[in-house]
């Protein structure tokens, strides 16, 4: 038996005037796999990272998405009521800026219980006790649940963006650089939570990083971006051990080891 | 008679007709805001010119116009609003909430229960629930679009985390016909309920941001709320000093140097005949 792919990319092309962000991008992502997304600034990650997640139109392809509930979904085809009811109740996307990720002027709790009033939840009791619980899930003093994100630390901020994000139990997660701007420390502990939340709840995910000590650490398997295209696919360890292309190549050995 | 160097009701013809327009348009999508193409009217922004527009272009000869501000008929806005139209139109005014046929308001509602054929005009600030929650004017017109209200009761449930309960008193969002939630204009949230079902159409105006919207008459309005925090009107000890009423919304006066105070009802028609009819009693 063949395992339904959870997303399907095919020809997916994102343009900006003539220039040309990423084309031609193919692959395949099952349930429970975690997707790595590597190469330099500007080699088209984010473009395809927002466009597989309904941030920006691609210009060309197509997406495919298997739903449990309503079976399989050609994303761009979907009226835009329905993509944004997924969006906000089977999918999630992680910022890079917690900025950009989280409410700032509503308390970490009122952070965490958006998406469950956003999907018809009117129980405050019931908000509550599962803001406490992601709280915990995600190593944040559950004291601080009335506290406003601004007083968060940046790992604390990224942190609560990534319960506010799983509240919902989504099976897929978009990651763009979620460790960015994090001191090595920091970064090393939510590596650890977010290794725990993906097998503890069985979470697909695509991580965009330029670091690749982050996607040996999490990603089952990688994608190496370069102009707008992917020169490399393959699983991680033999992407980044044996390296094909020379791009590849460049890339892991650039890497300053201490 | 009205002053003959003014077209009647102030406004041009084809501006009283485009209002009326969009006006149509409100009373067929209840609580939707309907972009219109909003005057400058001879006095500033804040005092009412959505409400006088609205008032304008409905206006007829045989109509009775009622103003009232904060539910008083003698405040200055009252005042001079009604004087405004009694120039331009000539039409007749009352102070009578049931004697009137159009009836605009600023911040309250009469006490009395408005009949099948009057009409309500509020005068509006701020008309989009969604503004100071979503920035983006394009976003919140896309949530409007597609009925996605979550965001809204993050407000209540911050009310409910730091204070527990709602402490939202006035301008309490609605939603209308089960489908747009609506800014009632910053009503006091004692007069919510009354907007559910009322006989009378309900038009509301604000002239700086160019919107119009309005509630038919016979429509659901149910305040926001949660299902463990139900909403409930602000509820006083006193009754009106003047009236004794016990189940209206009151103003509290204070009437010395030393700190004595009054609560009195704020509908100064309502607590009028309810004062003469007791004199009368006696």
């Amino acid at each position: 038996m063949i395992e339904q792919a959870l997303l399907k990319v095919e020809d997916l092309a994102v343009h900006y005037g003539d220039y040309v962000a990423c084309e031609q991008i193919n692959f395949e992502l099952f349930p429970g796999e975690v997707l790595g997304v590597v190469g330099e600034s500007g080699s088209g990650k984010t473009s395809l990272l927002k466009a597989l997640s309904t941030q920006l139109t691609p210009d060309a392809g197509r997406v495919e998405y298997f739903s449990d509930i309503k079976g399989l979904l050609d994303l761009y085809e979907l009226p835009e009521s329905q993509r944004r009811q997924l969006t906000r109740s089977e999918w999630g996307v992680v910022h890079q800026s917690p900025r950009d990720g989280l409410r700032l002027n509503v308390s970490a709790g009122a952070n965490i219980g958006e998406r469950l009033m956003e999907n018809g939840e009117r129980n405050y009791g019931s908000i509550r006790q599962q803001a406490e619980t992601w709280l915990e899930n995600v190593e944040i003093d559950i004291d601080r649940i009335d506290d406003m994100p601004t007083t968060f630390s940046g790992g604390m901020q990224q942190r609560l963006q990534i319960a506010r994000n799983l509240v919902t139990h989504p099976k897929l997660i978009f990651m763009d650089e979620p460790t960015g701007g994090l001191d090595v420390s920091v970064q090393a502990r939510l590596l650890d939570l977010l290794k725990k939340l993906v097998s503890q709840y069985n979470l697909s995910v695509i991580i965009v990083t330029h670091d690749l000590a982050v996607a040996r650490l999490l990603a089952h398997r990688l994608m190496v971006m370069q102009r707008g295209r992917v020169v490399e696919t393959g699983l991680t360890d033999q992407v980044l051990d044996d390296p094909q292309h020379p791009y590849t190549q460049l890339l892991v050995s650039s890497v300053l080891q201490p | 008679m009205s002053d003959p160097d003014y077209n009647f009701a102030y406004l041009d013809e084809q501006t009283k007709r485009m209002i009326r327009r969009s006006l149509l348009k409100a009373v067929a999508i209840p609580g939707y805001q309907v972009p219109f193409g909003s005057r400058e009217m001879p006095m500033p922004y804040g005092w009412g010119t959505g409400g006088i527009q609205l008032t304008a272009s409905l206006i007829g000869l045989d109509d009775t116009l009622k103003v009232i501000d904060q539910g008083s008929d003698d405040t200055t806005n009252a005042v001079s609003i009604r004087k405004f139209f009694r120039r331009t139109t000539g039409v007749a005014t009352t102070e009578k909430t049931t004697e009137a046929t159009l009836i605009q308001t600023r911040h309250r509602i009469p006490e009395t229960p408005l009949q099948k054929g009057q009409i309500l005009i509020y005068q509006v600030p701020i008309p989009d629930p969604l503004s100071f929650l979503e920035p983006r004017e394009t976003e919140a017109r896309k949530m409007h679009a597609l009925s996605e209200y979550g965001i809204m009761h993050t407000k209540l449930y911050e009310d409910i985390a730091h204070y527990g309960a709602i402490l939202h008193t006035y301008d309490y969002p609605v939603m209308v016909n089960d489908r747009y939630v609506m800014r009632p204009s910053p009503i006091p949230k004692f007069d919510n309920p009354k907007m559910d079902n009322m006989h009378a159409l309900q038009v509301f105006g604000a002239g700086r941001e160019k919107r119009i919207y309005a509630v038919p008459p016979y429509t659901k309005v149910k305040s926001l709320d949660f299902e463990d925090h139900p909403f409930e009107v602000q509820r006083w000890e006193n009754s009106c000093a003047l009236c004794g009423a016990d189940n209206t919304f009151l103003d509290e006066i204070v009437v010395d140097d030393h700190g004595e105070r009054l609560f009195a009802c704020a509908d100064s028609d309502y607590c009028q005949t309810r004062q003469a009819e007791q004199g009368g009693q006696r």
